[in-house]
């Protein structure tokens, strides 16, 4: 069953930013965008797997460190060869502080 | 298992041969565990950020130099300063547009996704590159540098090809190929290696712009025979023949001699100085260590990265004669010993080369 779990502080971030955060084996980016807005994507490249927390957010835009691939952020849509496979995005709420990410 | 040495060897390389499958079953390719150098993410994302500044610059520089240079050429035409200035044109057009492709189809060049798509586009004509093929070609060499039957940019193979490098000096066989390349493109097919790295939904894209660049060369042949003139040639085309010969010798200071199927750039890879003005027409790939460790930095912060690792690498190269000097001996060396390659010392404190299990440095067999 899908739950609300506790990624981070929001100072943990960075503003336009990314993180990485681990949850049962399973690995997630975290983001803060320039306006302070939080997102939650899986933390892999759907190219060849890299991790994003590596990457270089730019707006509403994480670039991937392997071959620059680029994602939108919020919808996690694929915008930029090499990259062609949209990834996967999770909804995010902030608590006193906390980013949760329901996964 | 025999190992397969001289010419036969050059079977290794291909894209579609058993070498490319093994590195796979061997965990040399899919490139996810490659070495790089520790850099603070505050530090790094100073690094990575884009400005569209150095390359608005320079590309007005740029295209500036080829309009005043081709001007020239063709106003002082039938007279020697002719040949001067077709001569640094030819250099502006048939080497640098290569570094411009190359930064463009990284994105990194310019902030704007814009500006860096248009000039990528333009680089990619002079270039004779089809920009989506290229794309995933390139795509290949950053995960998969060096390493045999995956990687389709080996330009020094083992043994070399001394003949086709010195051809390529004048473009003498690429100038040709990529025209059959870009035949084949426009009508509606990709070349067999092509297809185990471009994925077949980018196909149509490859077959519209070769049809286009079809037109434009054929539109230039039609100026030629209706001026009964070459200096459309000379305009368009042409300096993928007489002003390529400065990117060979860039190009090929990148990889020859080191080592193949290395998961650490610092084995495969070279990084020497240059001056400005090689620079400018390079766009700083000489940083190529570096460039390799982290695509994501633009070109015009390679030097401020150079310095920030350059604790973790082998000395760099004062000059290209410099590099010259060790890669002509090893390339001759490995004309009769195919498992030679150049292994430079890393500096004390810098971190341990990573190597294969087994401690291979080429896949034989
Ligand atoms: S791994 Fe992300 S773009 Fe290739």
């Amino acid at each position: 069953m899908p739950t609300w779990v506790a990624a981070c502080a929001t100072e943990d971030i960075d503003v336009e930013d990314v993180i990485g955060f681990r949850h049962e084996d399973r690995d997630y980016a975290i983001y803060r965008t320039a306006e302070g807005d939080f997102f939650a994507t899986d933390g892999h490249c759907t190219h060849e797997r890299t991790l994003l927390c590596d990457g270089l957010v730019m707006g509403r835009v994480i670039e991937c460190p392997k071959h620059n691939g680029r994602f939108d952020i919020p919808t996690g849509k694929a915008i930029r060869a090499p990259v062609l496979e949209d990834v996967q995005t999770f909804p995010t709420k902030v608590e006193d502080g906390t980013v949760f990410v329901f996964v | 298992m025999t190992a397969v040495m001289g010419r036969e060897r050059l079977k290794y390389y291909s894209l579609t041969g058993e070498q490319g499958e093994r590195a796979v079953s061997d965990g040399l390719a899919g490139g996810s565990d490659w070495f790089r150098s520790d850099i603070e993410r505050k530090r790094m994302k100073e690094l990575m950020r884009r400005s569209d500044f150095p390359a608005v610059r320079d590309t007005l520089l740029w295209f500036g130099l080829l309009v005043g240079f081709a001007a020239a050429g063709v106003a002082l035409w039938r007279s020697w300063p002719a040949f001067i200035c077709f001569a640094i044109y030819g250099v502006l057009y048939g080497t640098a547009s290569d570094s411009r492709w190359h930064e463009c189809g990284h994105g990194t060049a310019f902030k704007n996704p814009w500006l860096n798509d248009r000039v990528y586009a333009i680089a990619s004509f002079m270039d004779m590159r089809d920009p989506t093929v290229w794309r995933w070609s390139h795509t290949r060499h950053h995960t998969d540098t060096l390493i045999v039957g995956r990687d389709r940019e080996i330009a020094v193979m083992r043994p070399a090809r001394l003949a086709r490098l010195t051809a390529n000096l004048f473009g003498l066989l690429e100038f040709p190929h990529n025209l059959w390349e870009m035949v084949v493109h426009a009508s509606g097919h990709l070349m067999p290696d092509e297809r185990t790295f471009v994925p077949a939904e980018e196909e149509r894209k490859v077959f519209r712009t070769a049809r286009v660049w079809c037109v434009i060369y054929a539109l230039m042949v039609a100026a030629c025979v209706v001026t009964h003139s070459v200096v459309p040639f000379l305009l368009i085309g042409g300096p993928r023949i007489y002003g390529v010969w400065l990117l060979e010798i860039y190009a090929l200071t990148q990889h020859a001699g080191l080592g193949e199927n290395v998961l650490d750039h610092r084995l495969n890879t070279r990084t020497l100085y240059m001056g400005r003005v090689n620079r400018f027409l390079y766009w700083n790939m000489n940083y190529h260590i570096e460039h390799h460790m982290f695509p994501m930095v633009p070109y015009h912060r390679l030097a401020d990265l150079h310095e920030q690792v350059k604790h973790d690498m082998p000395e760099a190269y004062p000059s290209m004669w410099a590099a010259y000097k060790e890669i002509i001996p090893a390339v001759l060396r490995q004309l009769k010993d195919q498992t030679y390659y150049i292994r430079r010392e890393l500096p004390p404190g810098a971190a341990p080369y990573r190597v294969p299990p087994d401690g291979r440095a080429v896949l034989e067999g």
